[in-house]
């Protein structure tokens, strides 16, 4: 089933220069896609697109069926910049249990569900602290369950782990694929980091530069159970990084290469 | 003991400089230059030589007191309440701030002391005016700077609760007025000074109790003793409410503070 179905989908900041040239992509369910593509490309634009913080000025996007006409009920986001998405002046479990309002819980059943979300991230003492207390590898993990808390069916990631150190980096993406494997949550990561793209995703969508169009689709043909050291030593591994790294550099697919099944020829274009 | 050393360290100076007007005023020996001991005894003598039962408050001092306190706090707290919330309309509101700005700079740019004729002639000799007084000078730096902190609201911060499904209203008390706070205390205690000064200029004209007409009942009378003392009294006052609100601010605002030195 298509969880999220985004149809030429294209934008413009005003005048004529689009940021994004007509953009198709189907999330199935379940799935953890990483988007890819040099800076400047537009990811963060379709990013924005998909949470309906802007409206797109062309294309059409559904969300489990229905158009999205604003910001989706079920969406969460993670943003880079977790100094500035966690209020400093709400204690972390405040700022997780924030959302969970809406979802008509009552005070207790929100500190509840953010104490658990808390816990899957690792955190399970930091509540009653602040945000700026904890170090940026931390908050990254109270805005990951924040997210978690809302239980959204999808999870939109942009840049999350652009600002922490390469250590941390890892630890958070090893979280996240924990957190996929056990939420069973669809996820729609965007990055620039070409080896994060291939060690956490099921599947790589390439941008290429603007105007942004979907240059090529990957499977990722890795075990699902993961591992920094062994996994980044897989030979598949290596083939994927490389081929992906291509692609961002505006190559085309490599001969060798096999089809994706969800990519068309017509995605392969060349950069001008 | 480490606190008693940093408040010595701290009070020398002012004891010091007590001790030389003292010195000095005594030397000269000018009827319109009492010895801050002189004063003092005036202070006690006008305000607080009263009953045990009434916290030593003579029945001048209740009278004094609670009126220009009153007023002070009327005017401040209808400030506040008028300023935060057309400076939250305005900060939210690009058409508003475009067409409101202009004419709010130049209403703030007016001296609020001379508008004290015309609302003498509007609203007539009383508290009425003394209030009205008080709320329309203060009420600039509350709503400017509620304006400003609301505008410059961060937007991942307001993109956030959208994508969290934070409703309108709720954003506004739980991101937007928060986030605003720091520059809305700093204009709510800028206010507050304000408001002593207006206090005083409104008790000025045609006013029967109140620190400032006590002081400009003993000038006319050429009492320079209960002159000093009631001046003293409005730095003390002045002093006393603005440790209180930054004692207030520290407290509520702890976050801003913390999040400030660890960036």
């Amino acid at each position: 089933m298509a969880m999220l179905q985004i149809t030429g989908l294209t934008h413009s900041y005003g005048g004529d220069h689009g940021v994004l040239g007509g953009i198709d992509l189907t999330v199935p369910d379940g799935r953890l896609v990483s988007i890819v593509g040099p800076s400047g490309c537009g990811k963060s634009t379709l990013l924005r697109c998909i949470a309906g913080l802007i409206r797109p000025t062309g294309g059409t996007l559904t969300l489990d069926g229905s158009p999205i006409d604003g910001v989706p009920d079920d969406l969460a986001v993670v943003f880079q910049d977790y100094s500035r998405s966690l209020f400093p002046w709400l204690t972390v479990r405040d700022n997780v249990a924030l959302p969970l309002r809406r979802r008509g819980m009552s005070r207790p059943e929100r500190r509840a569900a953010a104490q658990e979300a808390l816990e899957s991230v690792g955190l399970p003492d930091a509540g009653r602290r602040y945000p700026w207390q904890l170090s940026g590898g931390m908050q990254q993990r109270v805005s990951i369950a924040r997210a978690l808390a809302y239980r959204p069916s999808l999870m939109l990631m942009d840049e999350p782990f652009g600002s922490v150190d390469a250590q941390t980096r890892e630890d958070l993406e090893d979280l996240l694929l924990q957190v996929h494997r056990t939420q069973k949550m669809t996820i729609l990561l965007v990055t620039h980091d070409i080896d994060e793209s291939v060690y956490v995703g099921d599947r790589v969508v390439v941008l290429n530069r603007s105007p942004a169009r979907v240059h090529a689709d990957l499977d990722v043909d890795l075990p699902a159970s993961r591992d920094q050291i062994e996994t980044r030593g897989l030979p598949e591994f290596v083939r994927l990084r490389a081929e992906v790294g291509r692609l961002v550099r505006g190559g085309g697919r490599s001969p060798g290469a096999e089809p994706a099944d969800t990519g068309t020829a017509s995605d392969i274009v060349t950069d001008e | 003991m480490r606190s008693l050393r940093g408040f010595a360290e701290r009070a020398w100076l002012v004891a010091a400089v007590v001790v030389l007007w003292e010195l000095v005023t005594r030397a000269v020996n000018d009827v319109y230059y009492p010895p801050p001991t002189t004063i003092a005894a005036a202070l006690h003598e006008l305000w607080f030589s009263g009953p045990a039962s009434h916290a030593f408050l003579t029945g001048q001092a209740v009278d004094d007191f609670s009126t220009s306190l009153a007023h002070l706090f009327m005017g401040w707290t209808a400030a506040g309440v008028a300023g935060v919330a057309v400076g939250t309309v305005m900060g939210r509101s690009r058409i508003l701030y475009d067409l409101l700005n202009p004419v709010l700079e130049f209403m703030r740019a007016v001296p609020p002391p001379t508008l004290v004729p015309f609302f003498i002639i509007v609203f007539h000799l009383g508290a009425t005016m003394q209030v009205v007084t008080i709320a329309f000078g203060v009420v600039w730096p509350v709503l400017l700077n509620t304006c400003d902190g609301v505008r410059a609201v961060d937007t991942l911060q307001l993109d956030t609760a959208r994508v969290f499904g934070v409703g309108r209203f709720r954003r506004l008390a739980v991101v937007i007025l928060p986030a605003a706070a720091p520059k809305i205390f700093a204009g709510l205690r800028v206010a507050l000074s304000f408001a002593l000064i207006l206090m005083v200029i409104s008790e000025l004209f045609g006013s029967t109790a109140g620190i400032g007409s006590r002081l400009v009942g003993a000038q006319r009378a050429f009492e320079a003793n209960p002159m000093w003392a009631a001046i003293v009294m409005l730095g003390v006052l002045g002093l006393l409410f603005n440790t209180l609100f930054m004692v207030l601010e520290r407290r509520l605002l702890a976050w801003h503070a913390g999040a400030r030195r660890l960036t």
